[in-house]
């Protein structure tokens, strides 16, 4: 397998070998340009998809229909002439569309005349009390076990929170034979009246009969709690009980393992250290960054598709690779346009596609108390921080995220603020009487993943580069 | 925590965990074959030594950090394991020369 791109330079790097990478980089490279596809992961098919080609589920029905829909396009993606490289981490893209990628231990420097950023979504953090707990994990990791390697909870299992995605994760444990002890939906009930507008959209949608029979499905077989307005995880060093609050009464369920999730939001770090403009999302209550039709961003030749661009699903980040890849051919190749499925097939189906959205970003968006913690709840997992900790910084003058860092080092472990950031937007908003807009987030920088200081020493130099920082 | 399921038919790979030999398969990332292993693969955190095991298993929370032959901070959940991969669970900060 590839782990050096072969060449310096290129018509059309993607990011990300998820559904809107795996759809943009088979379109640009039908249509004749010279691309490259950069993936983090052992194969392709992103989080979605993950291990379509190497999972040990076979059986078809046990995953479903829509994970199998991805081995079309992975086929497709690898039959397109693009040069695919797995394992491949980016870490620095710059507005000169300049890129640098560590594989295999040692890191290569590519051009690009267009860049489609596909580095899709993460899991919303939830941060409760007790979450850094071993045995606490998110549904989306239990999830990953499960298709990479076929493995499923044994021991006492919670799962807690809300979204489609929980609810297909119950289902696929089930079918397994994994165990699930209680499922604890953290779903507002002020939430149903609110989605209601959008309920038409929804019931004509197609996630409509599939969530209905994927709910009964699980309720049929675990026992479910709703309107849980309360979650406390408790153990010494290691997770032994899970206590909620639901309608006036409180339960503690001993357990070895809780599952947690309550949406997933754009994973932004690379888009935003390439200098991208974002803002604040107020339904999906997250940072998306600002695209055209074609998810061109403000920086120029740099477009993102997929969740990447705001949280849309695999079947609407397959067409917004689509047409993100269209744009590129256009102004890159117009002649080979016509290769292309046309403009308008691709945009009713997107159309089609995103219908329902609304209904669910409503339905499921996250309470408050789940979203913005207090007292010793930790905020920022890497560097031990906690919600009063953060408070306590606002009331000697940190006014927004990138002076919290100076106070307390929030964001600047390892993770960079993927697992923090929005919490820390959102208690320093509610403390200091303002939007999250206007608090703003961490300045992202490469690298965006940790590497190693011999990776960066190895690259590429010229002598004035040298003598900069040696003497004599 | 977790079991493997009964169609698992992948080949078997032989990892060491802190010198034991473990049984992982072909295709499982190192913090997989780690949860699977029923052994206590717990971490210790670098700023106060709290106990962590993984999180996401996606590449973004790094509480899968681990040492992988010889080299530390790794992320166990986006590496796969080889046979004869020596593994070391990694307590606190990275040493110098790991």
């Amino acid at each position: 397998m590839t782990t050096t791109p072969k060449r310096d330079s290129y018509d059309v790097v993607v990011i990300g070998a998820g559904p809107a990478g795996l759809a943009a980089s088979a379109t640009t490279a039908q249509a004749g340009l010279s691309t490259l596809l950069l993936d983090e992961n052992a194969g392709p098919g992103g989080q979605v998809w993950r291990a379509i080609a190497s999972t040990p589920v076979t059986a078809p029905e046990q995953l479903g229909a829509d994970y199998w829909a991805g081995a079309d396009l992975v086929k497709e993606a690898q039959a397109s002439g693009a040069e695919i490289i797995q394992r491949a981490t980016v870490w620095s893209l710059d507005r000169r569309l300049e890129i640098a990628v560590s594989s295999g231990g040692a890191s290569a420097f590519v051009t690009a005349r267009r860049v489609i950023l596909a580095t899709g979504a993460l899991e919303r953090p939830f941060p409760i009390p007790g979450w850094t707990l071993p045995g606490v994990m998110t549904a989306g990791a239990a999830q990953t076990m499960l298709k990479s390697s076929g493995l499923v909870p044994d021991g006492r299992t919670v799962i807690a929170g809300q979204g489609p995605l929980l609810w297909l994760l119950a289902a696929q444990i089930l079918r397994l034979g994994g165990r699930i002890d209680c499922i604890l939906d953290t779903t507002e009930r002020g939430n149903y009246f609110a989605a209601l507008p959008y309920a038409l959209d929804f019931v004509t949608s197609p996630y409509f009969a599939k969530g209905l029979a994927m709910m009964r499905e699980v309720k049929a077989k675990a026992r479910v709690v709703t309107g849980v307005s309360e979650l406390v995880a408790s153990g010494e060093g290691q997770l032994a009980s899970v206590t909620y609050a639901a309608r006036g009464h409180r339960e503690t369920i001993p357990a070895d393992l809780l599952l947690l999730h309550q949406g997933v939001v754009p994973n932004v770090n690379l888009a935003m250290a390439a200098g991208v403009e974002h803002h604040w999302d107020d339904r999906q209550l997250c940072w998306s960054p600002l695209t055209d039709a074609d998810g061109n961003t403000s920086v120029v030749g740099i477009a993102i598709a997929g969740d990447g661009a705001g949280i849309g699903g695999a079947a609407v980040a397959v067409l917004r690779g689509r047409i993100a890849a269209r744009a590129a051919v256009e102004s890159l190749a117009p002649a080979a346009i016509a290769k292309l499925d046309a403009e308008n097939v691709v945009r009713t189906a997107l159309a089609q596609a995103e219908r329902g959205r609304s209904f669910l970003d409503v339905l499921f968006r996250p309470a408050p108390q789940f979203r913005i913690p207090s007292g010793n709840t930790i905020v920022c997992r890497c560097e031990e921080v906690t919600a009063q900790d953060v408070l306590d910084s606002v009331a000697i003058g940190a006014t927004g995220p990138n002076q919290l860092k100076a106070y307390r080092r929030t964001g600047m472990g390892p993770c960079q603020g993927r697992l923090c950031g929005l919490t820390v937007t959102e208690l320093m908003a509610q403390a200091r009487g303002k939007c999250p807009q206007e608090i703003g987030y961490y300045r992202l920088r490469a690298p965006v993943k940790p590497i190693t200081l011999a990776e960066l020493a190895a690259g590429p130099k010229t002598e004035d580069d040298v003598k900069a920082v040696v003497r004599g | 925590m977790f079991k493997r399921s009964d169609q698992d038919n992948r080949l078997s790979v032989q990892i060491f965990v802190d010198g034991a030999a473990v049984a992982a398969r072909q295709g499982d990332t190192v913090s997989a074959a780690l949860l699977a292993s029923g052994r206590d693969v717990r971490r210790a955190t670098a700023v106060s030594g709290a106990p962590r095991l993984p999180y996401c298993m996606m590449g973004v929370c790094f509480d899968c950090l681990v040492t992988i032959d010889g080299v530390g901070n790794r992320q166990g959940c986006l590496v796969p394991v080889a046979d004869g991969m020596q593994i070391e669970i990694q307590k606190g900060k990275r040493e110098i020369g790991k």
